[in-house]
């Protein structure tokens, strides 16, 4: 190396790789922030144009400090950060936000929406026709899943076009047929078969004659003529009462309802703030109490269980393959760990073919043809989900085992068994201990992983079997189950308990983390 | 199952994959008693297997049965042909083949980008010191005791209001989906990555910014190589995650030929459990091919406690 080079090739260099990579780099980051502007500009205006402030605002902001971050030199760090904290911000942050949020309101079935819905939805709803109104020849249309009401009007050429949330009003371009508008651009007419197979979403489809709801609704009971209806239920925005057509005032009674003062309640209501109802309500309520406790019950009992029972198998194979005189252990090891690099939501459903109290080869071929309601009878789909979890849970506990032993010094043993320690001696008091400190991380993460583990058990059993039809929860319910059965389970879905019970399983998971967490000094590594 | 899979990965304690130095016995066993003593290890190995793979197998032999039915599929293995294997990807009925391709492509691109925001996060991280860096990971640990399982209820609430103002984003959108899952990209695969990142030496990074390189270039032209291992992991692992999610896919997507796998599967096989038998069994088995091949080659980096990186500090 002579001092000519290297005085002379650093400059060339860095201003060769430096200029084309700072072009190129630059070309490429100004691309892709102009598209990134562009998408979040183009949000902005579509959350605006429905009236979406808060998304509005918040896209506002992010595009703000997107662009801040990236057009500035420095805060390097959250030029890399970004992109990741803003899904983590609407899509994990946000969310949970919003899971506590809701656990504190009435939000479900009958409460969904806001106030003045509940309002239109109560004077839509109680309404009869009006004796002297004409009867209009009716064309559904359909466009992106709302359906729509085509009237023909009174002026020439035009139509009359409404939805639930639009009120009629005038459109220039209907297809007519004589003086019936029977179609309009970029709508779908609805055919009588179709009419037919949505029967009941037009029965209740009550399209308002205009912005005030005292103009009255429009409505069809046959899908081919359609009537004015109006409210027999009066709304006083000064004393914020309804009035029902006997004279009974319904006033706001503060969770979400108009009641009267015997206590008769309209529906809908809407969704209101209660405080603590949700999580005193578990307590309190008589008919969640039971199906609570005995859920929390059998979800510690199963996640524990499977845990130990795991551990326990998976830890005795690991001792007896993890020896010299066993041949080809790799194959076996590549074997052994089949059911757990099988799809965890396959395996449950294989299970509930193998389990099938009729057909199953389990009672068919094993139990020769006995009739053992392996998921059907509370206890033993208890003892089922338990065992298929095992199954899917013990090889991940043969693998870490396995490799806990394998780092384990040979020494230990050897002075162990120089002081006349048999072989249960040496694995109470060496190997098992030893194991433990190594393993208990990975045990207490399996225990709150088990814990919410929602496939094992509702793709086997869907929590059930219910003991009552009503039951509100089944014999193998999990929380996470049971709140999946309170949110989308059936006719009553509701949403702020669910939230609640969630909440309550984030608690006890993340307590029993942050011990875990103390115990493995993770939080001392970090520096 | 990946939860406690990354658990495994991200723990140093467990380094297996030593088959040359296993725990040597005493040497003064004899020759007569080692076979004794290892055939009882294999009895029990055998038992063990048995109850590892007689599912497997079974749903293997019901696949390529040529009755079709829980009960036919039985007789393991008495008849082999491969109608529902046909039936699987010809009936309209069911459209496995999007099923697949859905779960393909949602879980791919899932994985893919997960592995840029992990990795993006995990450099900042490992390579700068900044204000709230420490409160950021402690953050990162604590918001991913709370899994996005667990917030079905609130996510199917914000899918909906999203629908309203952006329909490619909203309920029934795999786009949506996807957007779903990269929320949990952060947290525990950062941490993951975190470490490892911190394993490549601080003067390769430093030589090549004498020699003229940003920050962008370190970390895309030399940190992302070097580090190449705990990326294919962090995407393995973020794509069984993925494939095995059955609640948010359930609440998202509400179209059959938008589902996923998992979905798909389940509503197809609730609808005539005993009939539909063989055609589901053939669906696995296909389903799960590429994952256990993936996971079998992927134990290796799992198990040795992720060893296998380039550069040691």
């Amino acid at each position: 190396m002579t001092g000519q080079s290297l005085t002379e090739a650093p400059p060339r260099r860095r201003r060769e790789s430096h200029a084309t990579a700072w072009v190129r780099g630059f070309a490429l980051k100004l691309i892709l922030l102009c598209a990134v502007n562009a998408l979040g500009l183009y949000g902005v205006i579509a959350a605006v144009a429905v009236k979406s402030w808060a998304i509005a605002a918040f896209l506002a902001v992010a595009l703000a400090v997107v662009d801040v971050c990236y057009f500035s030199k420095r805060m390097i760090p959250a030029k890399y950060l970004i992109p990741g904290l803003l899904f983590l911000l609407v899509y994990q942050v946000f969310v949970i936000l919003y899971t506590g949020y809701a656990a504190f309101t009435n939000y479900g079935d009958g409460h969904n929406s806001n106030k003045q819905d509940a309002i239109d939805a109560i004077l839509g709803r109680g309404s009869e026709r009006l004796p002297d109104s004409l009867s209009a020849p009716v064309s559904i249309l359909e466009r992106d899943g709302e359906l729509y009401f085509l009237l023909p009007s009174d002026q020439a050429g035009q139509a009359l076009l409404g939805s639930a949330t639009t009120p009629l009003h005038l459109v220039d371009d209907a297809v007519f047929e004589g003086s019936q508008p029977t179609g309009l651009p970029g709508y779908t007419t609805l055919e009588a078969r179709q009419i037919l197979a949505q029967q009941s979403e037009i029965g209740n489809l009550a399209v308002p004659r205009s912005e005030n709801p005292a103009d009255g609704f429009v409505r069809t009971t046959d899908g081919m003529n359609a009537y004015t209806y109006v409210s027999t239920m009066a709304y006083d925005p000064t004393a914020d009462t309804i009035t029902a057509a006997d004279g009974t005032i319904y006033s706001d009674n503060g969770q979400g309802n108009y009641a009267s003062e015997a206590g008769e309640r309209l529906e809908p209501g809407w969704k209101v703030t209660v405080g603590f109802s949700n999580f005193t309500s578990i307590i309190t309520n008589k008919s969640l109490r039971g199906p609570f406790f005995g859920v929390l019950v059998w979800t510690f009992a199963y996640a524990i269980l499977t845990v130990v029972i795991a551990f326990a198998l998976g830890l005795s194979m690991a001792l007896v393959l993890n020896h010299p005189t066993v041949k080809g252990r790799r194959i076996l090891r590549a074997l052994l760990i089949l059911p757990y690099a099988f799809p965890a939501f396959l395996s449950a459903m294989v299970w509930q073919g193998l389990l099938n109290s009729k057909y199953g080869f389990i009672n068919q071929v094993i139990f020769g043809g006995a009739d053992i309601h392996w998921l059907e009878s509370p206890w033993l789909a208890r003892l089922s989900v338990l065992v298929v979890n095992v199954w899917m849970a013990y090889p991940y506990m043969f693998l870490v085992s396995t490799g806990a032993i394998q780092s384990m010094p040979p020494e230990l043993e050897e002075a162990a068994r120089v002081d006349g320690a048999g072989w249960m001696r040496v694995f109470w008091s060496v190997k098992l201990p030893l194991l433990l400190v190594s393993l208990a991380p990975l045990l207490i993460s399996s225990f709150s992983m088990n814990f919410n583990n929602f496939n094992s058990i509702y793709l086997l059993t869907e929590g059930g079997p219910l003991e009552n039809p009503t039951d509100m929860a089944g014999s193998t319910d999990i929380l996470i189950s049971f709140v999946y059965r309170l949110a989308f389970g059936g006719v009553n879905r509701q949403y702020g308990l669910a939230c609640a019970i969630s909440l309550l399983i984030f608690i006890i998971v993340a307590g029993i983390s942050a011990y875990s967490y103390r115990k493995t000094k993770v939080l001392e590594e970090m520096n | 199952m990946t939860a406690t899979a990354v658990q495994a990965a991200s723990s140093p304690p467990p380094k297996a994959g030593r088959e040359t130095r296993p725990v040597r016995s005493a040497p003064d066993v004899n020759a007569g008693r080692r076979a004794v003593q290892a055939s009882w290890r294999y009895l029990i190995a055998a038992v063990a297997l048995v109850f590892a793979l007689f599912p497997i197998v079974f749903i293997i032999s019901a696949s390529l049965n040529p009755l079709g039915s829980l009960t036919s599929s039985n007789a393991l293995f008495s008849a082999v042909d491969a109608g529902s294997y046909v039936d699987l990807l010809s009936d309209p009925a069911h459209p496995y083949a999007r099923w697949f391709g859905n779960s393909m492509m949602i879980g791919g691109v899932t994985a893919v980008a997960t592995v840029f925001l992990g990795a993006c996060a995990a450099y900042a991280f490992s390579r700068f010191r900044f204000k709230g860096r420490r409160g950021g990971l402690l953050t990162l640990i604590l918001l991913q005791m709370f899994p996005q399982t667990l917030a079905y209820v609130a996510i199917f609430l914000l899918l909906t209001t999203l629908k309203d103002v952006f329909p490619i984003l909203g309920l029934d959108s795999q786009i949506g989906l996807i957007m779903v899952y990269l929320g949990g990209a952060l947290g525990v695969n950062t941490y993951l990555m975190y470490g490892f990142f911190s394993s490549v030496p601080m003067s390769i990074d430093e030589s090549a910014k004498i020699d003229g390189a940003s920050h962008a270039r370190v970390f895309f032209s030399i940190i992302l190589r070097l580090v190449a291992p705990i990326l294919a992991v962090v995407a393995l692992l973020s794509f069984i995650g993925t494939l095995n999610d059955f609640v948010i896919a359930s609440v998202v997507l509400t179209t059959p030929g938008k589902q996923t796998l998992a979905v798909g599967l389940y509503q197809f096989i609730s609808q005539n459990f005993s009939q539909n038998w063989g055609v589901f069994a053939a669906g696995a088995v296909l389903a799960a091919i590429p994952v256990v091949l993936i996971f079998l080659f992927l134990q290796k980096y799992i198990v040795s406690g992720l060893t296998a990186g380039a550069v040691k500090g």
